[in-house]
């Protein structure tokens, strides 16, 4: 009993400091997730739920339109990663030898467009596309180009959700890039100049390994954000025409609160879960560096 | 008799030939990479022009060819007929319930108030948190701490259901509380302030138990003023977040008069406003313009921030 005592007398107030925010989080992540495993094996109305075994798993990977998902999650992801990485190097490259000022106005500049919504950049996006009257139809009569019906047309609109995305320039991809190449040190380019390297040489043997941890963090969010794409494909398309842009989280979305098949819309959760923690373990693996400099 | 220029003088004249030909060549590619660059920046923030443009452009103009890049009649038209159309609701907090306004500023105050809220119980929770996983030992700090770092794994579509299960029990559907208090869970803060409270000297702290100082005054008078910048950096991407959070909202909420701007708005997209996009951009605008102000008073904060999320990652 004093052992009680003298254990709350010396921790009370640290366990005051933390209680808030565990609770929180015991609340409203603990238990639901513990509670995510338990319904992707049950059957779940608003009312009742009962255990089905791995029904729930096998409804999902045997639905044509869960593959279907996949597949559209998978070219968007894979897309939008690529394209990323890519345009945020690139621009953090090109940024290198201009004075601080000017870096921090470009940097500010692509990095604008992220402190919107999601909502708000895909009604921009929307009013581009519209076929009649769209800015980017218009554009592209200019050059003769005739009418594309962007999101209305079911080969055409998964790409355009793509083309929406990689043509805002990745604000956070240029920022880290641009801090990572500042903060290379100058004596390994001026030691490889002295051995006469060129300029390829000199990016591709310095600057790209030396990059590496940046990349490795840019592709594990990238392809988290890429594998969780929602709200562009919600308001955009809606998954359609004809269910050729659902992506797994417009799925998800569509079986809980609109089938309201909580315990499919599990299953899939978990699976979307899965295939995340997949690719960053892999990502991990093949990329991950003890570089230090 | 003429004299050949000595080694030197020669080496010094083809010097200053190579430097000037370097300097042309050196402006000549900065000129090219400075086009790059500025054409990059205006496909990339083009939505956003196009987005104000539309905005003040008649809802006439905006359905006809060419499109007004630059609009020739600007007009505040669109904004009042959205805030006149939008319909009217009472803002539903604090029996405030008799004050009838256009929906479209209930939902902007609606979401000022939950991102305000949201982020103040955030910032002060992960920052009390953050200091007892970084300066106190208590028994289970380990594990506690651990179980953190594997939530950060999870993405939020896992309890996304179970979570509406919660608040369907609790009776919380289509409250301010069904959004607000699921939200507030979120371990990322707790993280940044625990990396950085733990590089603060310890000598301070001390010194102000010597004195006497209660716990709770200790950490309100020597960690919150040490922590500050920390603790700047979580409420500002902890506003953002809140301010344009869509999928919960939307799930949690279905009376219109509750709504958040980015729930509106798509609500407003999916009714008979929905091609009218004059209406639709100023409602937009409306709801980006705080935070591109909020962007431009705190970009210090934002460029910090990020580079902190990384080194973590």
């Amino acid at each position: 009993m004093r052992h009680i005592i003298r254990f709350w007398h010396r921790h009370k107030w640290s366990y005051f400091f933390i209680a808030p925010s565990m609770l929180l989080f015991f609340l409203f992540i603990g238990y639901p997730v513990l509670r995510a495993v338990a319904l992707a094996f049950q059957k779940v109305t608003l009312r009742s739920s009962e255990w089905v075994g791995l029904k729930n798993f096998i409804d999902v990977f045997s639905s044509q339109l869960f593959r279907d998902a996949m597949v559209h999650t998978f070219i968007y992801a894979f897309c939008v990663v690529a394209a990323w990485i890519l345009t945020s190097l690139a621009i953090a490259a090109l940024l290198q030898p201009f004075n601080n000022k000017v870096q921090s106005l470009f940097r500010g500049a692509f990095y604008l467009p992220y402190v919107t919504s999601i909502i708000v950049i895909s009604l921009v996006w929307i009013y581009i596309f519209q076929p009649d009257y769209g800015f980017l139809n218009w554009l592209l009569g200019l050059f003769g180009i005739p009418r594309v019906l962007w999101l209305q047309d079911p080969d055409i609109a998964l790409w355009s959700l793509i083309l929406s995305t990689i043509l805002i320039v990745p604000g956070t991809g240029v920022v880290l890039y641009s801090a990572s190449i500042g903060s290379i040190p100058r004596e390994l380019y001026e030691a490889a100049e002295v051995e006469g390297a060129n300029a390829v040489q000199k990016w591709w043997r310095i600057t790209v390994p030396l990059l590496k941890p940046t990349t490795l963090y840019l592709m594990v969010i990238y392809t988290i954000a890429g594998f969780q794409v929602f709200e562009r494909v919600y308001i955009m398309t809606g998954g359609g025409p004809i269910n050729r842009t659902t992506t797994i989280v417009q799925l998800i979305y569509m079986t809980a609160f609109s089938d309201f098949n909580f315990g499919r819309a599990s299953a899939q959760a978990l699976v979307l879960f899965a295939i995340i923690a997949a690719f960053s373990f892999v990502q991990f693996r093949f990329l991950s560096t003890d570089v230090e400099y | 008799m003429t004299t050949e220029p000595t080694s030197l003088e020669q080496a010094t004249i083809l010097a200053r030939t190579q430097s000037a030909g370097r300097n042309w060549r050196d402006r000549f590619w900065q000129v090219v990479i400075l086009s790059i660059l500025i054409m990059a920046a205006t496909v990339s923030l083009f939505p956003l022009y196009w987005l104000f443009v539309t905005a003040i452009t008649p809802a006439s103009s905006t359905v006809k060819l060419p499109p007004e890049l630059i609009p020739s009649h600007p007009t505040l038209e669109n904004i009042t007929n959205l805030i006149a159309l939008s319909g009217t609701g009472g803002l539903r907090v604090l029996g405030l319930d008799g004050l009838r306004m256009s929906r479209m500023l209930l939902w902007f105050l609606n979401t000022l108030l939950l991102a305000l809220v949201s982020t103040g119980i955030h910032v002060l929770f992960d920052t009390m948190a953050g200091y007892a996983f970084a300066k106190r030992k208590f028994p289970g700090s380990n594990v506690l701490f651990w179980m953190i770092l594997a939530a950060l794994m999870i993405p939020g579509q896992v309890t996304l259901v179970p979570l509406y299960l919660m608040i369907t029990q609790f009776k919380l559907v289509n409250t301010f509380a069904g959004v607000l208090l699921p939200g507030l869970a979120d371990v990322i803060g707790i993280f940044l302030l625990k990396q950085y409270i733990q590089t603060m000297p310890g000598e301070l702290e001390e010194a102000a138990r010597m004195d006497g100082a209660s716990e709770w005054k200790t950490f309100t008078s020597v960690i919150v003023p040490l922590a500050a910048p920390a603790m700047a950096v979580t409420a500002i991407f902890a506003f953002q977040r809140y301010w344009n959070a869509f999928l919960w909202p939307l799930v949690v909420l279905q009376n219109p008069d509750l709504f958040t701007l980015q729930v509106g708005l798509s609500y407003l997209y999916n009714s008979e406003f929905g091609t009218n996009y004059g209406l639709l951009m100023s409602g937009a605008a409306l709801a980006s313009i705080p935070m591109i102000i909020f962007f431009f008073a705190f970009q210090r904060y934002f460029m910090q921030g990020l580079r902190v999320g990384a080194v973590k990652g």
